[in-house]
This record gives C-alpha cells, sequence and structure tokens, in this order.
C-alpha cells in the first residue's frame, strides 16, 4: 500500500497525466524521469498526455490483490493513447463482452482503492469506453 | 454581467428499477411507482463517489467555459455524501483540474441543498470582484437505509457551475434564500443512513420552504409564473415539484425539461443543479430560468437566470444531461447494488 506522502508525489500524474517531453529526441516520459532513458539527456519540457486512445490489449483480473477484491473481475489494458504513448489502467463500466481490441476509450477519475477502513482514499485515471 | 460561464454534468451509467427493490423488501411496486412518481434510480459504482463524479463534471464546465482552471479562485463542492469525514473533497478536485494552489476551497453541507450554497457563494465572490472564476458543484451518493422508502428514490450524481463575468452562457439575475430550523431529515454521527419525519417532510418543510424561496424572488424581481420558460424544483421523488409547481402557478410544461428525478432519482446536493444543467441543453438566448433547491434542516435557495446566445457556442462541447440519463445505461440485480452501496456486512 502506498503511503500518503508516495499517494501524494504522484498526484501530477494519476490526476492530471503531466508527463514530460524530452527536448533532445522528443521522447514522452510517463511519470516524469531525471534522464532520458533513450538519449541521457536532461532537458524536459513539460506536457500532458492525450486523454483518449484505443485498447492495444487486455486481460480479465479473477484473482486480484486484496485491495482490489470488491472490483473483481475486472479489465486491466494496455491503451495506445493518441499521442502515441502506451499506458496501462484498468478499464471500466464496459461488459466484458464489449471489450475488445481496438475499442476506443478516453479517461475518467475513479477512487483506485482505499487504504482498508481507516486509511487514505487513492484517486487516479482509469480508461471507460468512448462511446 | 456576472452569470454561469459553464456548467457540466455527470450521472453514473448504473440503474436499479423500483421494482427490483421492491421484489426484496415484499412492497407494492406499483404504488411506489404512482406514488413517487418513480421507475429507476441511478447507482455510482464501488470507484465511484462525490469526488470523482465532481471531478468528471467540473472538467465538462471546464471545457464549455474554455478557460485556464488556473484562473478558478474558489472551488465548492457540495454534498451530504463527502467521502472523507475530515478532509476536504474539493482539493481533490481542485487537483484534478488543475486550479492549485491560488484558490479558496471549501466544502458544503445542508442535506439537498449545499449543491446551490456553493454556487451563491461562488456567484457572490464573482460579484464582489474577488475572484475572476468560482468553480461550484453539487454531488451526491446518497443513502438510503433498506427497505426504507428513501431507498427507492436516494442516488448519484454531479453537476457543476463555473461563474465568471465574461462570457457568461446564462446571466444571474438574482438570488434568494429562504431558511428555518426544521427538523424533518437528518443523519447523526456516525450513523451510516439518514433519518427523516416521514409526512413531516411535506408541508412544513419542502412546500414552505420551496414556495417561500420561489414567491420572494419573484417579489424581489417583480416576476410573475409566466415569465419563465424553465422552473426547477428540488426533486426528492417526482410528485413534489409538479405539486409546489401547480401552487405557485406554474404549468406543467415549464416543468417538465429540468425534472429528471422518474429515471434518475433524488441525487440531492445535484438533484436541481442537474435539472438546471437539462435546461441549459435545450434553452436559447433570452430564456429565463427559475431554480429553488431545498435542503432538509431546512432551506431553500433560489437564482433567476436569463440565458444568452453564447450558449449556442458552448452546448455541444461536453455530454448533455439527458444523454448522461438516456444511454449506456447498465441494470444492476439487488444483490449487486446492495454490494455496491457497501450494505452487505462481511467478515474483516
Amino acid at each position: 500500500m502506498p503511503t500518503p506522502s508516495r499517494y501524494w508525489r504522484e498526484i501530477p500524474q494519476r490526476y492530471r497525466l503531466e508527463a514530460q517531453k524530452c527536448k533532445n529526441c522528443g521522447v514522452v516520459l510517463f511519470p516524469p524521469r531525471l534522464i532520458c532513458p533513450e538519449c541521457k539527456s536532461r532537458d524536459f519540457e513539460d506536457t500532458k498526455l492525450a486523454e483518449k486512445g484505443k485498447v492495444l490489449t487486455y486481460t480479465i483480473i479473477r484473482v486480484p490483490p486484496h485491495q482490489f477484491v470488491d472490483q473483481a473481475p475486472f479489465a486491466v489494458g494496455i491503451m495506445e493513447l493518441d499521442d502515441g504513448v502506451k499506458l496501462t489502467g484498468q478499464i471500466v463500466d464496459c461488459d466484458f463482452e464489449d471489450l475488445k481490441i481496438g475499442l476506443r476509450v478516453k479517461i475518467e477519475f475513479r477512487k483506485i482503492f482505499e487504504e482498508g477502513g481507516s486509511g487514505i482514499l487513492c484517486y487516479g485515471y482509469k480508461f471507460v469506453p468512448d462511446m | 454581467m456576472e452569470g454561469i460561464v459553464g456548467y457540466g454534468a455527470y450521472i453514473p451509467r448504473n440503474r436499479i428499477k423500483v421494482e427490483e427493490i421492491a421484489k426484496v423488501w415484499g412492497a407494492d411496486a406499483p404504488s411506489y411507482k404512482k406514488g413517487l412518481m418513480l421507475e429507476e434510480k441511478s447507482v455510482p459504482s464501488p470507484d465511484q463517489d462525490t469526488i470523482t463524479m465532481s471531478v468528471e463534471a467540473s472538467k465538462s464546465a471546464v471545457k464549455r467555459a474554455h478557460i485556464d482552471p488556473r484562473e478558478i479562485g474558489a472551488v465548492y463542492v457540495g454534498s451530504e455524501s463527502h467521502p472523507y469525514a475530515v478532509k476536504p473533497s474539493g482539493t481533490v478536485l481542485a487537483e484534478a483540474l488543475g486550479a492549485t494552489p491560488e484558490a479558496h476551497t471549501a466544502d458544503f453541507e445542508f442535506a439537498c441543498k449545499a449543491g446551490t450554497e456553493g454556487m451563491f457563494v461562488a456567484l457572490g465572490l464573482v460579484k464582489a470582484g474577488e475572484i475572476k472564476y468560482g468553480l461550484a458543484v453539487g454531488a451526491d451518493t446518497s443513502q438510503g437505509a433498506p427497505g426504507d422508502a428513501l431507498e427507492y428514490s436516494a442516488a448519484a450524481g454531479a453537476a457543476a457551475f463555473i461563474f465568471g463575468r465574461d462570457n457568461v452562457v446564462a446571466k444571474a439575475l438574482k438570488t434568494y434564500s429562504y431558511m428555518t430550523d426544521t427538523p424533518d431529515f437528518w443523519r447523526r454521527e456516525y450513523q451510516y443512513y439518514p433519518q427523516h419525519g416521514g409526512r413531516f417532510t411535506g408541508d412544513p418543510a419542502y412546500f414552505k420552504h420551496v414556495m417561500g424561496a420561489a414567491r420572494g424572488i419573484m417579489d424581489k424581481t417583480g416576476m410573475k409564473p409566466p415569465d419563465f420558460d424553465f422552473v426547477i424544483f428540488h426533486q426528492p421523488n417526482g410528485k413534489f415539484p409538479f405539486r409546489v409547481g401547480k401552487r405557485l402557478g406554474f404549468e406543467e410544461k415549464q416543468i417538465e425539461q429540468g425534472w429528471l428525478v422518474n429515471k434518475l432519482g433524488n441525487t440531492y446536493s445535484g438533484s436541481s443543479p442537474l435539472g438546471l444543467t437539462a435546461c441549459l441543453d435545450v434553452s436559447k438566448a433570452g430564456d429565463k430560468i427559475l431554480l429553488v433547491s431545498y435542503g432538509s434542516g431546512a432551506g431553500s435557495d433560489a437564482f433567476i437566470f436569463e440565458v444568452t446566445k453564447k450558449i449556442d457556442e458552448v452546448r455541444d462541447l461536453a455530454p448533455k444531461t439527458r444523454e448522461l440519463l438516456d444511454e449506456n445505461k447498465h441494470y444492476l440485480e439487488y444483490g449487486e447494488y446492495a454490494k455496491f452501496r457497501q450494505k452487505i456486512k462481511k467478515a474483516n
């Protein structure tokens, strides 16, 4: 489970999809890093990921980690966003028979999990079908 | 003139029918449907709450307002189902929108009128010149005790409004509030479900305050019921809005567009604000809208809006309320609903 401080550090990415673009080679890093893994540059500009994309692949989780037990079964997929970035996330509000590779999806703000009955509530992005 | 520069709505896709609830409790579904004028209600998924719905409604409001979220100087969330007992909903909302750190934030709570309270204050700060834009949200994931009449209506939804001075889609012509101390509905600290005064929630509570606010704002402005194209009253059930409208001299056709409760249920702090979004979705320049909320405890906030031609530029920039209400629905059985609403006791 994340501590409140770790959750807090990830808020710009979890809430707003804030990313970095390498000024030297153009690769987009999510989450941001100190050194570009492609060209070793340290020169970045701020950017935001696209909020729409399509499903590249997915799986159905039926035996999840304990924080996610109440949500099972649920879908997790790798999405290719419209800016080309690939992002992993839960796919919700979608019946499994409608879940297909290539399905158009968009970001929605959801509760990811609760830290037990008295800990913090962790929010972030999930994907829903883009109707 | 100050008014609404952007608005947004959010309704979860899950629904449960009156028949499905009545079946479990041995109740007579047709009499509930006729008595409350309800057919079904919205239900949040386990990963949805007042905060998540506020974020989605507010993102639509920002799209329609076409503003930089950093210019929002106040972020208010009105709800009786804030996910935390201690920790604001508004900070999460402001952070998700990118409206931090230069913003005033507060969570409001006044039964079903917390949403219009935030609207009242945000508009007031804009009028005072303290802020450029103010965001106010009414949102709830309300709970009714299993088997109680409230279980047939307590629903989930959110409506968000951004107030500003320039490029308004609806001018705020007048506001008015009417309130007394009336214990018609309450929930004590640490209690999971609310209690209510049964029929006492009617005449001395809902009708007295809604009529007091509606008559008060019309007296102050010299306006009469026929002057309005749309009127929205708080919708705890299907009958009350029409009954109070009739008593005040409004016709059913003025109420129908903003009357969502038969398919939505009572979204508490989101109830009358969602009705306003549904009216803005179809309004045209010059239309006059009367909004009267009601919150148990008890009080009503009233607003008169005049729609501007700007509405034609913004209404299609985000999902419309009746689309959210009528499309992509997913019906739940009672067991699934009970799990979603955490009504089932589990071993720790």
